[in-house]
């Protein structure tokens, strides 16, 4: 095993936006477990901005210095909490994130962490909601493209209504299990890419020590 | 080599004091037990530097009793009493009738008459107030059950006295001793159909009419603003009460713990406390050097065997009823024995009881002095059976107890101190009231204060500045100080005092201006709100937006503005550390808008807003400009 002081390591900084945390039961356990993950950088948007009044320099900055962004939040209407909008509107800006000498983040890689209250199964052509997530997810998707990064398949917590108090753990230990595979290197993820997520079958993708 | 005035005796009294109680305390023994060894050092049988004049301190410093009874009636309030009456008055009566039987039939066992016997229990079943409570406090046990029970059982003894007294003088088997009845005041002097409506009268008055003449007095000397005022008032009503007491024949200490109650939702409470509070500690520290002072070791040395089984047998008995009274009333066992070691004395009322019996013809002087000799050692052994019990019986319990009963120390404290109650901190306290996040505020202004109150607000009164009144209000276990004071030099005082007192609370500062804000930051401050500065930044947006600004633009700007002048005003205050601090206020102001002006004009604003521009992309991507 490589040493823990200098490994091939991952810089992830995991953007989080929930703007009623001391509300939510499934992401803030899974906000908890990201914390947990010596070496990452948990970024809480709703604490850090409750303003709205992003500060683009600072956040352009951290981006620079990480390697993989998470996007972790409950999905809201097909998408994101505004504050995560705003925050993509703001810091993106062309020149910098993409356009002409937009540069700043080729290479790096971008992931979705999701929680959403409706079941796997109405995520489908023929379901409820008649897209499936990664249809929905098109517009992170392409917008990864644009800036040159490579767009990882989601971590995605469905049906959270119907989740009891006691099956939450499992899900916070895979996300944990998920981020450190990740920051360490361990996770295929030339697999993972066309996967419609992650957590499916975590086993399979992660790279055994 | 004693007797040399005063000063003589009070240094005396105050080096014993002072060396004593620290060292005791560092060995874990609590200060009580510190005192009673200073008062053996320094009493007759030890260094021989005080003799007889011992007891008339004793009586005086007495006075420390009735002032701890007043705190602990501050810190009470009525419905919490009402609660307790059950408490009081069953386990107080069945702990003083049980105590004075079960002496009492030892002492007929031992061949005294039915009569002195029944006197000796009934005397010998009073604790003392003193050492109990005081050992409780200081191990901050006060608020557990077993410490409020100690309290109800001594508040019963304390009434108890009363009719002691009275029934006493019945219970004669010699001749009366002389002098003792016959120096009844013009009260005692009134027919006895006159007496009861008097007295009746008298705790009805301080109950209906106290708060309100506290209120109205404190008020008053609230405008002249001299803080000894305070001092000398608040010992006066202490004073008054005890007096007014004694001339009606109750116990001063139940009547000014009668006006503590009272005044326990006054907002004058922490000034009171804190003015009454050292005159307490000082006074009762003298009581207990007294006491170890006043054992009458000749005749311990005489009649060793005798005093220890008296001691000891006095302890005992009291132990058992207290713990079966404990039983009784379904209290915890490790509560249980807290509370019966900490009542298992005499107390110092039986010094006067003593006496007043041997007046009256009871008990033989002989045998009272034994029994005085006792009582004392027993109070003295008090401090040693709660270590006992704290570090040898408790542990053993304690695994068990815990995971029953949490923590309920810091039950009545706020989380937050507001300190200025003016327009500022009004809408802190009230957003916060209306969260759900209780505070406590303290206010300067007397007017102010009554005010509020009527609104139905914790507010107190009192100056901020004061360390003891912040310690009162709880800034030990609070964790914010919100100052919110008119005053920025007052503001600037109290931060230097609770960093250095208070490390661990934080801090949120009103400043009224930039200059102050700067005095803030550099006294280590990190959350300074200057007054002008939202509702200024406001009217500008409004402004904005009156010129013709979109409402989110004019909203952006003002956050912008807002954003670059707290970056400034902290740059600036590290900068201005270089400079000579002779340069006055006034200038000092006008200069740094000055700086502040120009800095804006040279700045060229970078609109922050890129990510909605698409001037660039228009550029890049739009058709070629004609």
């Amino acid at each position: 095993m490589a040493p823990t002081s200098e490994p091939p390591h991952t810089r992830i900084l995991v953007l989080f936006a929930h703007p009623a945390l001391q509300k939510s039961r499934v992401n803030r356990q899974l906000a908890v477990a990201a914390r947990e993950v010596d070496g990452i950088t948990f970024h809480d948007l709703y604490e850090a901005y409750p303003d709205f009044d992003v500060d683009v320099p600072r956040e352009q900055a951290l981006l620079a210095a990480h390697d993989l962004v998470v996007l972790q939040h409950p999905l809201y209407w097909y998408s994101m909490p505004p504050l995560l909008k705003q925050w993509l509107d703001l810091v993106l800006e062309h020149g910098w994130a993409y356009g002409h000498g937009g540069t700043a983040l080729h290479g790096k890689k971008l992931l979705c962490a999701l929680t959403t209250g409706g079941r796997e199964s109405a995520y489908r052509k023929d379901g409820y909601n008649r897209f499936t997530l990664r249809e929905l997810l098109a517009p992170v998707e392409q917008t990864a493209v644009l800036c040159g990064m490579a767009f990882v398949a989601p971590f995605v917590v469905h049906g959270t209504h119907a989740l009891a108090d006691g099956d939450i753990p499992p899900h916070a230990a895979q996300y944990r299990r998920l981020l450190t595979a990740l920051r360490d290197g361990k996770l295929a993820l030339d697999a993972a890419r066309g996967l419609s997520r992650l957590n499916a079958d975590l086993d399979a993708l992660v790279v055994p020590d | 080599m004693h007797g040399q005035g005063f000063f003589f005796q009070a240094f005396v009294y105050l080096a014993a004091a002072v060396v004593a109680v620290p060292v005791a305390k560092r060995l874990g023994l609590g200060s009580v037990l510190g005192y009673l060894l200073a008062g053996v050092a320094i009493g007759p049988f030890g260094l021989h530097l005080i003799g007889t004049e011992g007891q008339s301190v004793m009586h005086f410093a007495e006075f420390g009793v009735v002032m701890m009874l007043f705190l602990v009636g501050l810190e009470l309030q009525p419905a919490l009493l009402w609660r307790l009456r059950a408490t009081v008055l069953g386990m107080g009566g069945l702990q003083v009738g049980g105590s004075a039987l079960l002496i009492g039939a030892v002492g007929l066992a031992l061949g005294l008459p039915w009569q002195t016997a029944l006197a000796v229990g009934a005397i010998l079943a009073m604790s003392s107030t003193a050492i109990a409570l005081q050992s409780l406090s200081e191990r901050g046990l006060l608020k557990t059950d077993g410490g409020q029970r100690s309290f109800a059982v001594l508040l019963f003894q304390d009434l108890a006295v009363i009719p002691l007294l009275a029934l006493l003088p019945l219970l004669a088997v010699s001749p009366q001793a002389g002098g003792g009845g016959a120096e009844g005041s013009w009260f005692q002097r009134l027919p006895a159909l006159l007496r009861g409506p008097l007295v009746l009268g008298v705790v009805a008055a301080i109950v209906l009419a106290g708060p309100d003449l506290v209120r109205l007095a404190f008020r008053a000397i609230a405008r002249t603003g001299l803080r000894e005022m305070f001092t000398a008032a608040a010992l006066l009503l202490v004073i008054g009460i005890a007096l007014l007491m004694t001339v009606v024949g109750l116990s001063p200490a139940l009547g000014t713990f009668l006006a503590g109650v009272v005044l326990a939702s006054s907002e004058y409470r922490h000034e009171l406390e804190t003015d009454i509070e050292p005159f307490k500690g000082l006074l009762l520290g003298l009581f207990f050097i007294a006491v170890g002072a006043a054992i009458d070791f000749a005749l311990v040395a005489s009649r060793p065997g005798l005093i220890v089984s008296l001691v000891l047998g006095l302890v005992a008995l009291k132990l058992v009823v207290l713990f079966v009274v404990g039983r009784v009333f379904r209290m915890s066992f490790d509560q249980n024995l807290l509370f019966s070691f900490a009542l298992a004395q005499g107390g110092e009322f039986t010094f006067v009881l003593f006496s007043f019996a041997t007046q009256n013809g009871v008990i033989p002087d002989a045998v009272a002095r034994l029994l005085v000799a006792a009582v004392a050692l027993s109070m003295a052994l008090t401090p040693l059976w709660m270590v006992l019990n704290e570090r040898l019986l408790q542990p053993r319990l304690r695994p068990k107890t815990a995971s029953a009963r949490p923590a309920d120390a810091v039950d009545q404290q706020s989380p937050v101190i507001i300190a200025g109650f003016g327009g500022f901190g009004s809408i802190v306290g009230r957003l916060l009231v209306a969260n759900g996040i209780a505070t406590t505020v303290l206010e300067i202004d007397s007017d102010h204060v009554e005010l509020l109150r009527r609104l139905g607000l914790k507010v107190f009164y009192g100056d901020a500045c004061r360390l003891d009144l912040l310690r009162a209000a709880g800034a030990e276990q609070a964790r914010l100080l919100v100052l919110a004071l008119d005053d920025p030099e007052k503001t600037l005082e109290v931060v230097h005092a609770v960093r250095k007192h208070f490390p661990r609370l934080e801090v949120l500062a009103r400043a009224s201006g930039r200059a102050d804000a700067y005095e803030l930051i550099e006294a280590g401050v990190s959350h300074v709100y200057r007054d002008t500065l939202d509702t200024s930044l406001r009217a500008g947006t409004d402004a904005l937006r009156l010129c013709g600004f979109r409402a989110y633009q004019a909203q952006r700007a003002a956050q912008t503005f807002r954003r670059h002048d707290e970056v400034a005003l902290r740059e600036l205050a590290h900068v201005r550390n270089d400079r000579t601090a002779y340069i006055n206020r006034a200038r000092e102001r006008i200069r740094d808008l000055e700086e502040t002006l120009r800095e804006e004009l040279e700045r060229h604003e970078v609109d922050r807003d890129a990510g909605w521009d698409a001037e660039s992309l228009r550029k890049e991507f739009g058709p070629i400009p004609e």
